[in-house]
């Protein structure tokens, strides 16, 4: 190999292969965007309240403890599709009001127990933020988790 | 040391190793409120404990990188640095802003992507230090000769810089946020920084096996085509389950799964090289993290990798304690380790001694190394049985925790071990005996 392969056409084989492997992926991801928008979040609409709930979600570092769609941290449950496990799809009032009263009762300070901070967010707040879970819940995410513990 | 500016690396690689304590210790707690959740529940939550630990670990890697480079390339260039000011500048400006950054998670400032959790004036900060770090080396190598490793080495810090900026995209769909995320962090710990690793070996290489650069540039090249070819697409290994399409399934798990191949490679090359070249250089400890570096780099990132990549596998086994193993191994054995390599070889000549402490060093190697791979043996065995109770047999989450409190207690005591090694390294590196012999100029 050595004899036969120079470094000149090393380098080239390099720059060949990634320009061409980097186009590739630059326009599949162009068309996954595309197709997210248009697709596979497009369930509900994308209304000011889940975008405010997203805001408030990354400013509280949920995902420092949480996953969402198996993305963050593994300290805490998966929150992906906390509003299906709430029964948000069969009675939207009573998930509403069950992640209310779950936000309102942390910290459970319960001894041996992982802690939950309380965050003190405004009724308005949580709204905006079970706007939000509920939304990412409908994201078409080719079927995962496989059951409902997330 | 042939280049007085040079000797900027030294500030790099002490703030480097300080925060790599700061990050171990971070991690440490981490793993001792796993165990005792209610500590300091209330003032310091396990989030901000998490975000201080990836934060140090990213930045003091970063650190260590740009201390390296201002080693590396003022000998491949063959002249001094366009500035040593500059980079004096810029570390002060780095190791100032990242402290900013620590104190201000301690006071709950902070935003929550994960990996990128600084606020937006520290991001903007750190593109500051960056576009000094840039402007310095590229005017060096311009001005100077070219050489592929340095080459390499500007290609994936560049690179590495321009994604950064993807960091700065946050839109409100959840889904377009993650599908640009890791645009930084699989981009960077499987392109752009593989790119980094393989040059600054690949340095090691040529100065302590004396191998003819005309071979082991060859190499390079080949490692690092092998290493995008199958990294960029590869990326849809993130795009299973986020909303992207289907096909990423397809092509995520056969294009990741060729990642396998460039860390086998990398180990190929490093070990052909001692080979073939001589084996008397003074400095046995650097060698051994070179050599160790490309070894745990083939476990962690990929066999620890490839364990979880093909969709239909991670469909059970995404966002576990699997991840999490994966995550310390590979991290470990690509970054910390050609990190410490680089680090080990150099400071004997920036402080103009032969080779000192190498016996602790390599205690440190030993220990911290069997550590690491303790913890994610450990944290394995935790994802396997967190997989079949939670993913297969629907058991809830908080529930299924309850049963892996063995596994989290074992993967405490390795980490203790880690920070021990970690401390043995440190004291090796920077605890100069007064006796060690002066370096002939
Ligand atoms: C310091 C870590 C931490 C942070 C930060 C955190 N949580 Fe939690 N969260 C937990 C833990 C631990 C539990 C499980 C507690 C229990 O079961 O007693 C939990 C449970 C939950 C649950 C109930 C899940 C279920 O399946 O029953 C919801 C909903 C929730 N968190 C939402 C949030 C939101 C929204 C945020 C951000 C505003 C957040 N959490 C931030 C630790 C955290
Ligand atoms: C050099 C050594 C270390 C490296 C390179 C490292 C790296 C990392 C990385 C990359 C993550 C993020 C993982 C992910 O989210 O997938 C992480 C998280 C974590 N690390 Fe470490 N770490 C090190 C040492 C330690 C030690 C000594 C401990 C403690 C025993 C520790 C405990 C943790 C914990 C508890 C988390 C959080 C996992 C979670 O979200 O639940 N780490 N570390
Ligand atoms: C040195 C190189 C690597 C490092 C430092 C690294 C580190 C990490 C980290 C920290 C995560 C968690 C990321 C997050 O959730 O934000 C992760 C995830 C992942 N890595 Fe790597 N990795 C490397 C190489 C590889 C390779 C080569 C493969 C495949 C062969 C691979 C496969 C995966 C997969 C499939 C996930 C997703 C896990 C999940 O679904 O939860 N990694 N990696
Ligand atoms: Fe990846």
């Amino acid at each position: 190999m050595e004899e036969r392969l120079t470094r000149n056409a090393a380098r080239n084989i390099f720059y060949g292969s990634t320009a061409v492997c980097l186009t590739i992926f630059v326009a599949l991801v162009a068309q996954s965007h595309w197709y997210m928008v248009n697709s596979s979040t497009a369930k509900s609409p994308l209304t000011e309240s889940v975008a405010e709930g997203k805001r408030i979600w990354t400013e509280r570092a949920c995902a420092n403890c949480h996953t969402i769609l198996g993305e963050g941290s593994y300290f805490a449950p998966e929150l992906g599709n906390v509003w299906l496990r709430y029964g948000g799809d069969t009675d939207a009032q009573a998930a509403r009001d069950g992640l209310k009263g779950w936000f309102q009762a942390q910290p459970s300070g319960v001894e041996g127990r992982r802690q939950m901070p309380q965050f003190h967010l405004s009724d308005q707040e949580m709204d905006e933020v079970i706007d939000f879970l509920k939304w990412t819940s409908e994201i078409n995410t080719q079927s995962w988790p496989p059951n409902l513990a997330g | 040391m042939k280049y007085q500016s040079q000797s900027v690396a030294l500030y790099y690689f002490y703030g480097a190793l300080v925060l790599f304590l700061v990050q171990v210790s971070a991690g440490l707690l981490a793993g001792t409120v796993y165990i005792l959740p209610n500590l300091l529940s209330e003032t310091v939550p396990f989030s901000i404990i998490k975000m201080v630990h990836t934060n140090a670990l990213i930045v003091w890697l970063l650190m260590g990188f740009m201390g390296s480079t201002f080693y590396l390339l003022p000998e491949e260039a063959e002249r001094e640095l366009y500035s040593a000011k500059l980079a004096l500048g810029q570390f002060w400006l780095f190791m100032i802003g990242a402290l900013a950054a620590v104190v201000g998670y301690l006071f709950g400032i902070h935003d929550g992507d994960k990996f990128l959790e600084q606020p937006v004036p520290i991001k903007l900060a750190i593109v500051v230090v960056c576009l000094m770090f840039l402007f310095n080396c590229t005017m060096t190598m311009i001005k100077g000769r070219r050489t592929a490793i340095a080459n390499i080495l500007m290609l994936g810090l560049w690179f590495a810089v321009l994604l950064f900026l993807f960091a700065f995209v946050t839109p409100s769909n959840i889904a377009i946020d993650k599908l640009y995320r890791w645009w930084v962090v699989h981009l960077w710990v499987e392109a752009t920084w593989e790119l980094i690793l393989a040059a600054i070996l690949a340095f090691l290489m040529i100065k302590m096996t004396g191998v003819d650069r005309e071979v082991i540039d060859k190499w390079l090249y080949i490692v690092i085509s092998l290493t995008l070819i199958s990294g960029l697409i590869g990326t849809g290994h993130h795009y299973f389950w986020i909303g992207a399409p289907a096909y990423w399934q397809w092509l995520g798990s056969i294009f990741s799964a060729l990642e396998i191949v460039p860390p086998f490679a990398l180990v190929i090359f490093c070990f052909s090289m001692v080979w073939r070249g001589r084996r008397d250089h003074p400095n046995q400890a650097a060698l051994l993290w070179a050599l160790g570096c490309s070894v745990l780099t083939f476990f962690g990132a990929g066999v620890w990798g490839f364990l979880h990549t093909l969709s239909p596998i991670n469909y059970y086994t995404h966002g576990t304690q699997i991840t999490v193993s994966h995550g310390h191994l590979a991290f470990y054995g690509a970054y910390v380790m050609v990190n410490i390599a680089m680090f080990t070889y150099a400071l004997p000549y920036l402080l103009g001694r032969h080779p000192f402490n190498q016996r602790i060093n390599m205690w440190g190697f030993w220990v911290t190394s069997s550590a690491v791979v303790f913890m994610t043996v450990t944290l394995t065995f935790a994802g396997v049985v967190q997989v079949q109770l939670q993913r297969v047999m629907g058991q809830s989450y908080m529930e299924v925790q309850d049963q892996l409190v063995l596994f989290y207690q074992m993967r405490l005591g390795a980490g203790i071990f880690v920070v021990l090694g970690t401390i043995l390294i440190l004291y090796s590196l920077m605890a100069v005996p007064k006796r060690a012999a002066v370096q002939p100029a």
